[in-house]
């Protein structure tokens, strides 16, 4: 049967259903589908903070969000198509939806029952409780055409409704003209020892294709182009992904064991995981007691010789404090990496946000500079991670990699590296020369002290969270002694910003209209309002900070262009004093605090407002 | 053992030791000191690790590689640096306060993964570099600068909590008897696994004489009994007193009755769980046991596996740069030409 074919450029596409209807796994299979395609992408998934929140109602409600095409910079402000497994999912994500955008419907997830959970009130024609007029409704009883296609099965009912899923993933393969092999490949791995469940995911993945065949309701068909990537080799990958590979690859580069270790916290814990499975790969982890354990014992593995890691997010990061001063004071390397979430205290846990950057710089007793770096989106956590690797060694200083939720979960299509291609390490552990005498703060030209692990013959040395002498390294209460301390360990630090790269312009230029400063994952929604905006006749100039503790030597020059600076954060308002307090700019802030990242809208109405 | 030809002064050095005259800590340190040059390790390889309190400065007054760390994360941190280094001889020093108040939680945990090295818990029952608030072992009822009522607290017993932590080695030494503290030295240095050590340290500025009890000659052998594996409990003046077990309830019995025998006596056994819980609650005033003498020596010692041991066992590190390029690439990758 011959159906119209359409061409576009980027489609969002937004899955979603009970957290139990498997939502994300429809999403995982898409996204991958999609990257094999040669699509751009971006994804961002929605699930709720509760392991089994009651069934059908708005606070069991997953999604899964992938905006793909040709160029694709955010998971999308606005869905083109939006799947709706029952009532609650529609409710809660209908405004979602763009204008004449397509809404696939599970018909049965709006009877009675499901009506009520998402609390909404009881009539004939449960549709005529949401305003649809402005979109493109299909209605499909797809728990019942999964039913019909397994009836003559062995399965439970429970079994079968879980097939539903596949359901869906093969109609929207239907609807975008793409193969299902990925998928069959992936469900012969995934149910090897149970052929009966994997027969009927299969044959319902079938069903699902063939119903947009078959069926008379859908009258087009839609390719959308791939992006126009440079030469290499790519996958797609996860922001925690990257930083798990970035770490195993400076381990093997640097020739020293990894050894990681944690304490679960949502949404840092699949780092914890991902190492786990690493262990081929002489990679040591560790699931400490607490939080303070787990970067304790990263300490003692670091002192030990190791190049040693701790993650986790906001109220972790807030018990690891104090060792975050004894590491800095002992000057010894640890990678810190707090994956971020809604704040303060148990805050949002699911959701994302930037607001521990404070934190992250100032968060300590005493003058306790540490350096922080930011990636920008799933595939920049490999090189941040590999740098703050490099930087932490080089200077046996702890480092914080600030990564956040929406990053972490989030995937893209990445040009992955070969091993050779990495940057060699630059560090050493102190060997006694003939006739010298060993002092552990001895420092280099880069301030940086000798290294000496246990084990190493005539270089026994204790050292502590006690001030010390710098000249014999024993611990000291001088005043002068102290201040002199306190100035060598802050030169440290900033004495790696002509270690790191300049800071460059992601768009525009000094002549541009304006300048946005930002970090972290607004990396890409300030980029496509910037294009948005470049259509309208606007030049504005884009920097984004990836390396934030100390910052680029010419930030300081870049700004003195601009007239308007304008801050945008996932936050109330952080980088933005940094920036202040640093140059002395009357920066503007553009601030979000819903968990959610911004709508590019939200950039360009901002920036519009700053230039009219 | 002995090799290396080391000596006590090997293990010292120049630093000023800035104990209070008088410590028990000072004890301690030349205990260590004495027994290292006969362990049969190299130097370089021995590192001590401690928290924060009066005890926790011990690092300082070694020549081995040492840490002063945070208060209450020693353990924490020698987990980390055993589990990655096990080639290294760990020694863990801490006190009442840091290991069993602010590093309670490590504590125990330490204990059940069975890292193999060796904790000295310093116990003066009373917080000595904050000038003297009570501890976690501190009696009921004692006045401190901040209980000056008297402490509601009812304390921990380190033995019994360790026994509950499932500690594979745990024993109880006193500054004040020196030859018994460097035989238990190095029996918990052979020992593989975790060994606790609760050594009784007197503060002499904000807790003095809190173990006359068992230090002043006159009264110190009807209060404390020395444990020895595979002998009777005796214990008193004249040797003149046992214990034997009737059931699960231990007696005092007087070895100059007639119708009692050394054969009698309950015999001390290592290796028996049940028979320690008894021990450790010896002269604990919340048991039926408090006037009974308090043991010394090691209570219980079981053989177990051992954390670092088990996490080199899962791990391979023979890889090549293929394999890591291959982890990279991931199960779906493509190339764009």
């Amino acid at each position: 049967m011959s159906k119209i074919k359409k061409t576009l450029d980027n489609v969002t596409i937004l899955f979603a259903g009970d957290s139990g209807d498997g939502i994300q796994l429809a999403g995982g299979q898409f996204t991958n589908n999609t990257a094999f395609y040669g699509n751009d992408l971006s994804t961002l998934p929605d699930f709720p903070a509760e392991i089994r929140a009651p069934i059908g109602t708005l606070a069991g409600v997953s999604g899964f969000q992938i905006n793909f095409g040709s160029k694709v910079f955010t998971p999308g402000d606005n869905c083109d198509v939006l799947v709706a497994m029952n009532a609650a999912s529609l409710k809660k994500n209908i405004n979602k939806l763009r204008e004449r955008g397509i809404i696939i419907l599970n018909t049965s997830g709006f009877d009675k029952r499901n009506m009520r959970l998402a609390k909404i009130p009881d009539s004939d024609d449960p549709f005529d409780n949401f305003d649809l007029k402005n979109f493109i409704v299909h209605k499909i009883d797809i728990t019942k055409l999964t039913r019909e296609r397994l009836q003559n099965t062995d399965l439970e009912k429970k079994e079968i409704d879980r097939c539903k899923n596949m359901f869906v993933l093969g109609f929207i393969y239907w609807i975008f003209n793409r193969s299902i092999n990925s998928t069959i490949i992936f469900l012969e791995q995934k149910f090897y020892n149970n052929k009966n469940i994997l027969n009927a995911n299969i044959s319902v993945l079938k069903a699902g294709y063939n119903y947009g065949d078959t069926s008379e309701t859908f009258s087009s068909r839609f390719d959308v182009k791939p992006r126009k990537m440079k030469k290499g080799s790519y996958r797609n990958i996860l922001g925690n992904q990257a930083i798990c590979l970035a770490l195993v690859s400076a381990s093997y580069k640097s020739k020293l064991d990894l050894f990681y270790s944690g304490y679960p916290i949502t949404p840092a814990s699949d780092i914890l995981h991902q190492l786990s499975k690493y262990k081929s790969f002489g990679v040591r982890t560790f699931q400490a007691e607490d939080e303070i354990s787990a970067i304790c014992s990263a300490i003692g593995a670091s002192f030990g010789g190791n190049l040693a890691v701790t993650a986790s997010s906001g109220p972790g990061m807030a018990l690891k404090t104090e060792a975050l001063g004894l590491v800095f004071m002992l000057e010894l390397p640890l990678i810190i990496i707090n994956v971020q979430r809604g704040g303060p205290s148990t805050g949002l846990p699911t959701k994302t946000e930037q607001s521990d950057l404070l934190q992250a710089v100032y968060g300590r007793n005493g003058e306790a500079p540490i350096p922080v770096f930011a990636p920008s989106s799933p595939s920049d956590c490999f090189l941040v991670t590999y740098n703050a690797c490099k930087i932490a060694l080089k200077f046996m200083t702890p480092v914080i990699i600030l990564s956040d939720g929406y990053i972490a979960n989030g995937a893209e299509p990445w040009n992955f590296p070969v091993i050779t291609d990495l940057e060699d390490f630059e560090y050493e552990f102190k060997k006694l020369k003939f006739s010298e005498k060993f002092n552990p703060y001895l420092r280099n030209e880069n301030f940086v002290r000798n290294w000496a692990i246990p084990g190493t013959k005539d270089l026994e040395h204790t050292i502590g969270g006690l001030e010390k002498d710098n000249d014999s390294g024993d611990v000291s209460y001088e005043p002068e002694n102290h201040q002199l301390m306190v100035k060598i360990r802050q030169a440290k630090v900033n004495n790696i910003s002509n270690f790191i790269p300049d800071q460059k312009f992601s768009s525009g230029s000094t002549n541009s209209d304006m300048i946005i400063i930002s970090w972290g994952s607004t990396y890409g929604v300030i980029q496509s309002s910037i294009n948005e905006l470049k259509k309208n006749g606007y030049d504005i100039a884009h920097i984004h900070i990836n390396y934030i503790v100390p910052l680029p030597k010419n930030i300081e020059d870049i700004l003195k262009y601009f007239e308007i600076i304008l801050v945008p954060e996932i936050n109330n308002g952080q980088l933005i004093k940094i920036i202040r307090d640093k140059f002395l700019v009357n920066a503007i802030p553009l601030n979000k605090i819903m968990g959610i990242p911004f709508n590019s809208h939200e950039i360009v109405n901002k920036v519009k407002s700053l230039l009219n | 053992m002995k090799n290396n030809n080391y000596n006590l002064k090997d293990f010292a050095n120049d630093q000023e030791i800035k104990w209070c005259p008088g410590c028990g800590d000072y004890s301690i340190l030349k205990q260590v000191q004495s027994i290292l040059p006969n362990i049969g390790i190299s130097k370089e390889k021995i590192v001590f690790i401690s928290g924060i309190g009066c005890s926790s400065r011990f690092p300082y007054y070694m020549n081995t590689y040492g840490m002063h760390s945070i208060h209450g994360r020693a353990t924490a941190v020698a987990t980390g640096l055993k589990s990655s280094r096990p080639d290294l001889n760990v020694w863990v020093i801490t006190g009442d306060g840091d290991s069993l108040s602010i590093g309670g939680n490590h504590l125990i945990h330490l204990l059940r993964r069975n890292l193999d090295l060796n904790i000295l818990l310093f116990n003066n029952e009373i917080y000595g570099l904050t000038k003297g608030q009570y501890s976690p072992t501190s009696e009921l009822g004692k006045t401190t600068k901040s209980t000056p009522l008297g402490s509601i607290d009812n304390p921990f017993n380190p033995i019994s909590l360790s026994l509950g932590a499932d500690a594979s080695f745990i024993a109880r030494a006193i500054d004040r008897e020196p030859k018994h503290m460097r035989q238990i030295l190095i029996e918990a240095n052979n020992h593989r696994g975790t060994s606790l050590i609760e050594i009784y340290q007197n503060c002499n500025i904000f807790n003095d004489g809190a173990f006359s009890k068992f230090t002043n000659k006159d009264f110190k052998k009807n209060n404390s009994i020395y444990l020895e594996n595979n002998k009777p409990l005796i214990f008193g003046d004249e040797n003149d007193k046992g214990i034997k077990l009737d059931g699960i309830d231990p007696l005092i019995v007087d070895l100059n009755d007639k119708n009692i025998s050394v054969e009698d006596l309950w015999i001390h056994d290592q290796k028996s769980i049940e028979k320690a819980n008894i021990l450790s609650r010896f002269s604990d005033i919340n048991y039926n046991y408090s006037k009974f003498p308090r043991p010394f020596g090691i209570f219980f010692q079981k053989k177990r596996k051992c954390y670092e041991d088990e996490m080199l066992n899962q791990i391979n590190f023979n890889f090549t740069e293929d394999d890591l390029n291959k982890l990279i690439a991931g199960d779906l990758s493509w190339n764009i030409k």
